[in-house]
């Protein structure tokens, strides 16, 4: 198998808004509605760190129901939740191209939620 | 992969996409926000489907909240008003009759002319929400139409919010100032081809920016600039996401903020890392400010902010040596009884700092192209006599110095209770809901609003202040479906519409119909595109790029030339020489306009008016801080509650916060239902345990309805349940008449039990006529030691 593209997110700057899953239901007709989302928001803390600092992260993750928006990149679109974040922290690509992302700073994670 | 869609579509307003239509333009609340966002609407058979973001518009770039996404969600509930519906049985039992518009123009019409005739016109009241596209518009009927001088908003007590900021900004630079992301630019954040250069530090006080999109900020241009290498101080009771990313998180007691700003200034004064040139050359009574600042030590600012002293220095210093630094400010300043104070203070940051004005700074913003209507549009049609009838006249800076344009909401509220200066006989009301939202004291809004004779409803969905109070409710068209333009700052933007719903107008076409049946002669065009033209030819400066709606359409928005150092170019002044629109020509940390009508000079702190420092014996049965008012994502204030839409589905129950020792202490947990309550009512929510807050401290939600319950009383969809509005006074003032206790109240908290539950809030308020304080005096506070109703 050879998976060809995947979603990078820098958790670095997830501000939890919300965006990407309802992004995500609006670019699926088919299941939008009540429960479903092909991408989903985790949350770490907040939580008091042993030197004071806080841990307070978010992290988008895809569900099963992603397609990486198959048929909007079809047409040249990016995947929704892509074009969407505020805060500009998700990213789609070839492995190829997000494994250089991945390289160049921390806190980014690399998801491949779907193969044609 | 070649995604190359949008780029392919750049510079068209219009194009088919298959089966969609797609139509690029912008979106102004309501429903939703005030930011003005590009979108990109796809309707289908005149219907819209769904909403992108528009890549092209450089305000928001492609990028959209959640509440724009699902904006189709609303647009085509069937749940939202969709006729012009008159009272059929009697206020508050949610009976109505379809009629027609005209029907609805003719009691308009007569309603109106029988006060003209046996009161007056400034015996009738308008009322708005927050930033909405209506803010041209309804104030211009106010002033145009029904000849009233008295326009406010939705009884939002103190006018706390950005108005306190606006007037303290007004006479301290004679103009006001945005923190520079960036965004006075169409190319944004290039830093090679303009200006513009990224802040080294950002303050964010009193706002979580990425959430609340405050003021026309959109938040999430902080996030742009941390990835390009801003370095955050945040100033919050609670940890928000921008607090955790932050040098410096200053957890500041709720209402205190002017503390905290005064003991910065004196760290910076007396470390020496002011910019002398800047305040030589341009600031006005440094020496003073200085000396208001002397006393306020790291170690006493500590002790009254609930903030460790070193973090104050630290954070002073680092705002104090970056350059740039800007401050990016909100709503919890004005929401003070010291708010335009407080307001001095931070704004006195920025300009001992030389943060004026600079690439990155705190900038000086004008509104695109002159386009300065907002709320006083049309007042200048009003005669001497009748401005002078402004109902909150007794606070000269508000009415006199001409610092807002608005009505003070509070004295519009005492005027309905007292009949004095005159009786308020009619109000009317568009897209606010006061009893959830705006008014601080909502049973007491209840009860006075009761009591007016005629009362129109103009809002999107029946609301509880639609059913509890009108006469008339007539249905109002959403962004989608208006053709209208709207400028805050920049750019200025064009909204067109593209899909009807029902019988709704647009606030445009409402109010020139209006007008039209009362004072035809102040609106010599035919419909809402005749009013847009003009205002594109009489409104504007003559740079606009565009004289007509369908050219403005064309273009979709424009922005207007930026210059940085405006002060030194002349650009500020009416006489062209350098310095600032102000009296000295300088930034006057000593307010020479403040000290012409009485009031202090330079910034001050003043105890919350209602605390466990000034109201120690309510504080031992009330020992918590209670602040409200912080935004989620889901909502819009009141908007966005309706059932079965994504907001509701993500956040379908009213939330309060306290530490998990708090809890424990009362033996609380996480989801529990709870009742918080003080001296002047309760209301009830959830209890989200939130470990970064201080264990004295209380946040809760404002802004809670269930439309999906009854709309007649007694249960009005349940809107003073979990109302946090049931706590808060009104008519409890800064003494300039700016700012309102909404934050800094103290509260108990105990867990609710079908006992104490058995009288909920809304039958309390609805029918025993309940809350506000029931001591002695019904419009008191229960403070020991505080005079009533007027600060000192």
């Amino acid at each position: 198998m050879s998976i060809e593209y995947g979603l990078l997110v820098d958790y670095d700057y997830c501000t939890g808004c919300h965006t990407c899953e309802v992004a995500c239901r609006k670019a699926h007709a088919d299941w939008d509605g009540e429960g479903n989302f092909g991408i989903k928001i985790l949350q770490d803390g907040p939580r008091e760190l042993p030197d004071g600092k806080w841990e307070y992260n978010y992290l988008p993750m895809p569900t099963s129901l992603c397609d990486l928006c198959a048929e909007r990149t079809a047409e040249g679109k990016p995947p929704s939740c892509v074009m969407h974040c505020p805060a500009h922290c998700l990213y789609f690509g070839t492995i190829d191209e997000l494994s250089k992302l991945v390289a160049e700073k921390t806190h980014r994670a690399l998801f491949t939620p779907y193969n044609e | 992969m070649n995604l190359d869609y949008y780029e392919k579509h750049k510079g068209e307003v219009e194009w088919q996409d298959g089966e969609y239509t797609v139509t690029r333009t912008t979106a102004w609340s309501g429903p939703g926000c005030h930011d003005g966002c590009g979108v990109l609407y796809y309707t289908k058979d005149g219907k819209l489907e769904k909403v992108e973001g528009d890549p092209e518009n450089p305000f928001n770039q492609g990028t959209l909240c959640m509440r724009c996404l699902e904006m189709a969600e609303f647009v085509n509930n069937p749940t939202r008003l969709g006729h012009p519906m008159k009272r059929a049985g009697e206020r508050g039992e949610n009976k109505w009759e379809q009629i027609t518009w005209d029907e609805a123009l003719d009691i308009i019409e007569e309603k109106v002319r029988a006060i003209w005739r046996d009161y007056g016109p400034e015996s009738i009241v308008c009322h708005i929400g927050t930033g909405r596209n209506n803010c041209d518009q309804i104030p211009y009927m106010a002033h145009a139409a029904f000849g009233t001088p008295n326009f406010s908003m939705g009884y939002l007590a103190g006018d706390s919010c950005f108005c306190p900021r606006s007037a303290s900004m007004a006479s301290m630079n004679g103009d006001f100032m945005i923190a520079d992301m960036s965004q006075q630019f169409a190319l944004r954040y290039d830093e090679e081809n303009t200006e513009w250069r990224c802040p080294e530090v950002i303050v964010n006080w009193g706002c979580n920016a990425v959430v609340s999109n405050s003021d026309n900020f959109y938040g999430h241009w902080i996030v742009d600039c941390m990835q390009r290498g801003s370095k955050m101080i945040t100033v919050d009771p609670a940890l928000t996401w921008l607090a955790a990313r932050s040098e410096y998180w200053l957890r500041v007691r709720p209402g205190t903020d002017a503390a905290l700003a005064l003991a910065m200034i004196n760290v910076i004064i007396s470390e020496d890392l002011y910019d002398h040139d800047f305040v030589e050359k341009w600031c006005y009574g440094f020496e003073e400010l200085a000396e208001a600042a002397a006393e306020w030590t790291p170690e006493k600012a500590a002790e009254v902010c609930w903030v460790k002293a070193d973090d104050i220095v630290g954070a002073a210093r680092m705002y104090a040596k970056a350059n740039p630094a800007a401050i990016q400010w909100g709503l919890k300043l004005d929401q003070t009884t010291n708010a335009t104070a407080t307001a001095d203070a931070v704004n006195s940051l920025w300009a001992i700092t030389g943060n004026v004005d600079n690439p990155g700074g705190n900038i000086i913003i004008r509104n695109a192209f002159d386009e300065n209507l907002s709320y006083g549009y049309g007042y200048q049609l009003l005669s001497p006599e009748m401005q002078g009838k402004k109902l909150g006249a007794e606070f000269p800076l508000l009415s006199r110095a001409g610092y807002s344009s608005s009505a003070h909401a509070d004295s519009v509220l005492a005027a309905i209770e007292t009949g004095e200066p005159y009786p308020i006989r009619m109000v009317w009301m568009t897209s606010t809901n006061p009893i959830a939202n705006m008014g601080a004291d909502a049973p007491r809004v209840y009860r006075a609003l009761k009591s007016v004779d005629f009362v129109v409803v103009n809002d999107l969905f029946m609301t509880p202040t639609a059913v509890a109070f009108a006469d008339l409710v007539l249905p109002a068209a959403m962004s989608p479906e208006r053709n209208s333009q709207r400028c805050w700052w920049v750019p200025n933007r064009t909204m067109k519409k593209v899909t009807q719903y029902e019988e709704c107008v647009s606030d445009d076409d409402l109010v020139t119909m209006v007008g039209k049946r009362l004072k035809p002669e102040n609106f010599p065009w035919d419909d809402n595109v005749g009013w847009i033209n003009h205002i594109l030819q009489y409104e504007c400066n003559d740079k606009i790029p565009y004289r007509t709606f369908d050219e403005a359409c064309q273009q979709v928005w424009a922005y207007p030339e930026f210059n940085y150092y405006k002060h030194e170019k002349g650009l500020l002044r009416m006489d062209g020489q350098p310095g600032f629109n102000t009296p000295t020509g300088r930034i006057e940390l000593w307010n020479s306009n403040f000290a012409l009508w009485g009031y202090d000079p330079v910034p001050h702190f003043k105890e919350p008016s209602c605390s466990p420092v000034s109201s120690p014996k309510l504080a031992e049965k009330y020992p918590l801080v209670l602040t409200t008012g912080a935004r989620s994502f889901e909502f819009f204030h009141s908007e966005h509650r309706q059932e079965g839409t994504t907001s509701r589905e993500l956040h379908p129950d009213p939330l309060f916060e306290m530490s998990p020792a708090a809890a424990a202490e009362r033996g609380l947990e996480e989801g529990q239902w709870c009742w918080i309550e003080n001296q002047r009512g309760r209301c009830r929510q959830r209890l989200h345990l939130n470990p970064t807050l201080d264990d004295r401290v209380v946040r809760a939600e404002h802004g809670w309805w269930f439309p999906e319950t009854e709309g007649a009383e007694p249960h009005l969809y349940g809107v003073f349940d979990s109302n946090i509005n049931n706590l808060i006074p009104q008519c409890e003032n800064d003494d300039t008449g700016f700012g309102a206790p909404y934050a800094n109240q103290l509260c108990q908290v105990y867990a609710c039990t079908p006992e104490n539950s058995k009288e909920m809030p809304s039958i309390r308020v609805t029918e025993v006529d309940g809350y506000s304080y029931e001591g002695a005096n019904r419009s008191g506070n229960g403070y020991e030691g505080y005079p009533e109703n007027k600060p000192e």
